[in-house]
Parts: C-alpha cells; structure tokens; sequence
C-alpha cells in the first residue's frame, strides 16, 4: 500500500519541479515579468500574503464544499426517484438534459442577480455545474444493475424499495464515485466563475483585483491556492469513495489520476 | 446455546405437479399445454438444446418474467396451488461483491425484511466447508468455493423447492464432481428442478431426467441410470446411458 501511494506522488513531485524549471526558463528568456512572474516572486507573494490570500482561500474553499454537497445530493437523489418511479423518466430526463444545455456561464449574470454577491449565487452555480454529471452517472449506475442480481432478490421476495437500496444503490457506487470524481474537479469552476461575475471575497475575487492592479504574482499565487484546494478536494473525494466500497480491490484504479488515467 | 436446527420440514411430501404451462412470445409458440411432475424429495433435471424454452420454463416457475404470453399452474398432490417459498440457483454464483460472504448467506432475510439468523447461516457455511471465509468478501475465493456459497444462501432460505438454471456450468470438471456430491446431499429433502446443458451432470444427479423437445416442446421422462445420486461418472452403465442420451438429445432436431 505504502508504494502505490508513494510511488505517484513522488511522479506528481518530478513532474511539478519539471513545469517550474520550464517556468523559470521562460523567464530567463525574456518573459516581461508583468506578464509572467518569476517562481520565486510568486513564492514570496505566497509568504507575504499569505493572511490575504488564506482569507480569501476559506471564502471559496466554502463555496466549493457546500456546491459540492448540494450537487451530490440533488443528483444522487433525482437518480434515485428517477430509477424508483419509471413514469416520471419521460418528464424529467428532458429538464435534467436542459440543465446541460444551457450553459452555466450565460446564466452566471443572472444567478448573481437572484442570489446576490455573497457565497449564495457561488453555491448555486457549483452545484449547477456537477449536477448533471452527478445525477446522469448515478443513473445509469443504477439502470446498470446486473439482471441475475434481481431475479434472485425478487425470488427472495425483496419488494422494489428492498432491491433499490440492498441491491441496485450499491451496484451503483462505483458509477456515482466516478461521477463525484468529476464533480471534485468541476465544482471549483463554478464557485470561481461565479466570483469573476460579482463578489467581494473569495479567489476568484482576488483573482480580478491583482490582474487590474498588474500584480501578477498576486494572481499566480492565488492559482496555486486554488488549484491545491482542487487537488486536495479530488483526493479526499477519492479517500471517502474507496473508503465507502470496502469490497474493491485495493489496487485497481487507485490514484487513478497521478497514475496518468482520467476516470 | 443449543446448535441452530438445520432440519427442513417438508409441506409437500407428495411432489409437485406443473400444469398447462404455455409460453409464446407473439406468434412463435415454444410450449404449449406442457405438464410435468417433480418427486419430492428428489432431482430432476431437464435437458435439451439452447432455445427450447427450458430455461424460460425454470424462470416461470420462480415468477420471473419471461414473455407477456406465459402462463402456468403449480400444484401439491393435494391439488392446491404451490405458494410456498421458492430457492433460486441462476446461471452464476450471484454473490452481491459488497456483501461478506455471510452477509451474501442471510440475503433472503435482508430482502423480506426478516431478522437474520447468522448462527443458522454460519452452521450452514460450516456445512459446505467454507466456516473460515464467513467475513471474506466474495472475490477473494474460488470458483468453486463461491459455488459453495451459493449453495448455502440457497439452503438458508429453507425453501422446499429449489430451481437451478445451469449453477455449476461456469465451473472446471473436478470442481464441479465436488460441489455434485455437496449439492446432491445437502439438497435430498428438498425438490430440486435443475436445466443443465450437460448430460452426464443429470445422469449424475438425476432421479428423473426430463427432456424437452420438439415444437413447440414436449417434455419426455428418461429413466435415470441405476444407483442412488451422485453416481460416480467412470462406470460403464454410465457411459452406455451417456450415449444413449446424446443420441436422444441430437435426434431432437429432426
């Protein structure tokens, strides 16, 4: 166990001293620095203001987790109804297929509106963003079950509520944890998103204030917040999802994403 | 504490009696006013070629759904309607991977809502040699100890009649000789109707052999081999009986 967790991130580390050296030598290069600052600028910048940017890191770090949660429940659960009472399919399929088409980004002006400036719009808009993935990969986790499983259960006697939560929910973890995978990465655009568009806290806030004000150090440093926050939220999500389905084998997948496949 | 009573009381000591069994799926008849009896206890096991409807047969019995057009009548030998519990063996061992192996054992129980009995099903696992995998999970055995768990859930649900559709037919030969002789003495007060696609496995186990045939389909008795199950395969009474039920099961075509 301890090489499968050690092994990948110590690729992860090789691969991130890799992107610096390149980084660094754009700069040597002649990058102005207004448009790229140098790694050890962006590193005091990180130091310096670090109460800044740890301030404004909560704010979205909240954003995320409450859109995530939101999401996961509101797609689970209209997974769950859908897979439950085959007579709402026909209605509802098409408004959860709505809630992909339009894109998140247009309505982002709008949601703010209603939501105001505060987490509330963010949230929202997090939520919106990995609903769909959620709610569609649940689903056909939970169409997906295997027949003979439900032979026997109906021989068994086992009413339809019994097969959907002793059989056909678990049969669907696996789906829903790839789902919520996705999700882990997707949830951090809305929450930023939502920020560019109206807010007066949070990273994607910061974000807007250094890029006006040409602090670009300030700006990569609040990316490298943002993108720890994401990498931290995907591995946590992955922990709790493996952690939940005991019965997978330990090795198969695992740290799929630093082992260089996408799941 | 007293051990768990494994004992299995019998309702229908007379046998069992399928009548007017009809399946169509639109115009394409597969059978139509079949019958059959099953001894109780005994094995019968019903041949014939893939298509036949034999498996579709072993499903209707269960109450699975099969075709819109499917009908039939189960009846004790006192000619009341059979409405007792029924043990279901499909295709693969259908152990549910998130489940231990003793949780897969008490699964009928978690599906009626019951209370589980872990005692009666450990005393079970016990019974089909696999006491030590009780808190494994499933993919971490063999399989044919997974069969073997299989045949456990099946004996936990104390059902008197027990269908199998091909149980052992994933498995290698010498594992499938083992779990014949587990299966054929932990099931002998039971009625089993077992579809098999392999001769020499009925003319094991068979205290009837049913062959389905024609079109649509007809079900014939076939005097079983002498001897009491499991008949050991290597005799040559076995291999004569082989034979003649290949030549049978071929001919069916005509």
């Amino acid at each position: 166990m301890t090489r499968s967790l050690y092994l990948p991130l110590l690729r992860l580390i090789l691969a991130t001293t890799v992107l610096v050296v390149l980084w660094q030598l754009v700069i040597f290069f002649g990058a102005p620095r207004y448009m790229l600052p140098a790694p050890l600028s962006v590193m005091q910048t990180l130091v310096t203001q670090w109460g800044l940017l740890w301030h404004h890191a909560l704010v979205t770090l909240g954003e995320i987790v409450a859109g995530f949660l939101c999401g996961t429940l509101l797609g689970a659960g209209t997974a769950l109804v859908l897979s439950r009472w085959a007579f709402l399919r026909s209605t509802v399929l098409p408004l959860l297929l709505l809630t992909q088409a339009i894109p998140v980004f247009a309505i982002a002006p709008l949601l703010v509106l209603w939501f105001g400036y505060g987490p509330g719009s963010k949230i929202v808009m997090a939520t919106l963003i990995i609903y769909f993935p959620v709610a569609s990969t649940c689903y056909d986790g939970l169409r997906q079950t295997q027949t003979g499983w439900l032979d026997l259960a109906s021989t068994m006697g086992g009413s339809a509520n019994r097969q959907l939560f002793y059989i056909r929910l678990p049969a669907a973890l696996p789906s829903l944890a790839s789902g919520l995978r996705m999700a882990a990465t997707a949830a951090p655009i809305g929450a930023i998103i939502g920020e560019w568009v109206g807010s007066s806290a949070g990273l994607g806030y910061l974000m807007l204030q250094a890029n006006g004000r040409m602090q670009t150090d300030l700006m990569f440093a609040a990316l490298i917040m943002l993108l720890v926050i994401t990498i931290t939220l995907y591995f946590t999500v992955d922990r709790l999802c493996r952690l939940a389905m005991p019965w997978q084998p330990d090795h198969a997948g695992r740290y799929a994403l630093l082992n260089g496949e996408m799941t | 504490m007293p051990p768990p009573d494994l004992r299995f009381e019998s309702h229908t000591s007379d046998g069992l009696w399928v009548h007017q069994a009809r399946l169509a799926f639109g115009d394409r008849v597969l059978f139509d006013d079949v019958s059959l009896s099953l001894p109780a206890p005994g094995w019968s096991c019903l041949l014939g070629r893939s298509g036949c409807g034999k498996s579709s047969l072993l499903r209707m019995m269960a109450g699975l759904s099969v075709s819109n057009d499917a009908h039939l009548t189960m009846v004790d030998a006192s000619h009341h309607p059979f409405e007792q519990r029924i043990a279901w063996m499909g295709q693969q061992d259908l152990l549910l991977p998130w489940r231990r192996v003793i949780d897969n054992v008490q699964l009928g129980a978690v599906m009626r809502g019951e209370r589980a009995d872990p005692d009666r099903a450990m005393a079970l696992l016990e019974k089909t040699g696999l006491g030590w995998a009780a808190r494994r999970y499933p993919q971490t055995l063999s399989g044919g100890e997974r069969a073997r768990v299989a045949l456990a859930r099946t004996l936990y649900e104390q059902a008197p009649l027990v269908l199998m559709d091909e149980p052992f037919a994933a498995l290698d030969a010498m594992t499938r000789l083992d779990i014949h002789a587990r299966a054929c003495e932990l099931l002998s007060d039971r009625i089993v109707l077992m579809v098999t696609h392999d001769p020499l496995e009925a003319l094991r186990l068979g205290d009837q052999l049913l062959i389905m045939r024609g079109s649509p389909a007809r079900i014939e008795r076939v005097l079983p081999p002498e001897g009491a199950p499991p008949r050991d395969p290597t005799t040559a009474s076995m291999s004569r009986h082989h034979g003649e039920l290949l030549t049978a099961l071929t001919e069916l075509s005509a």
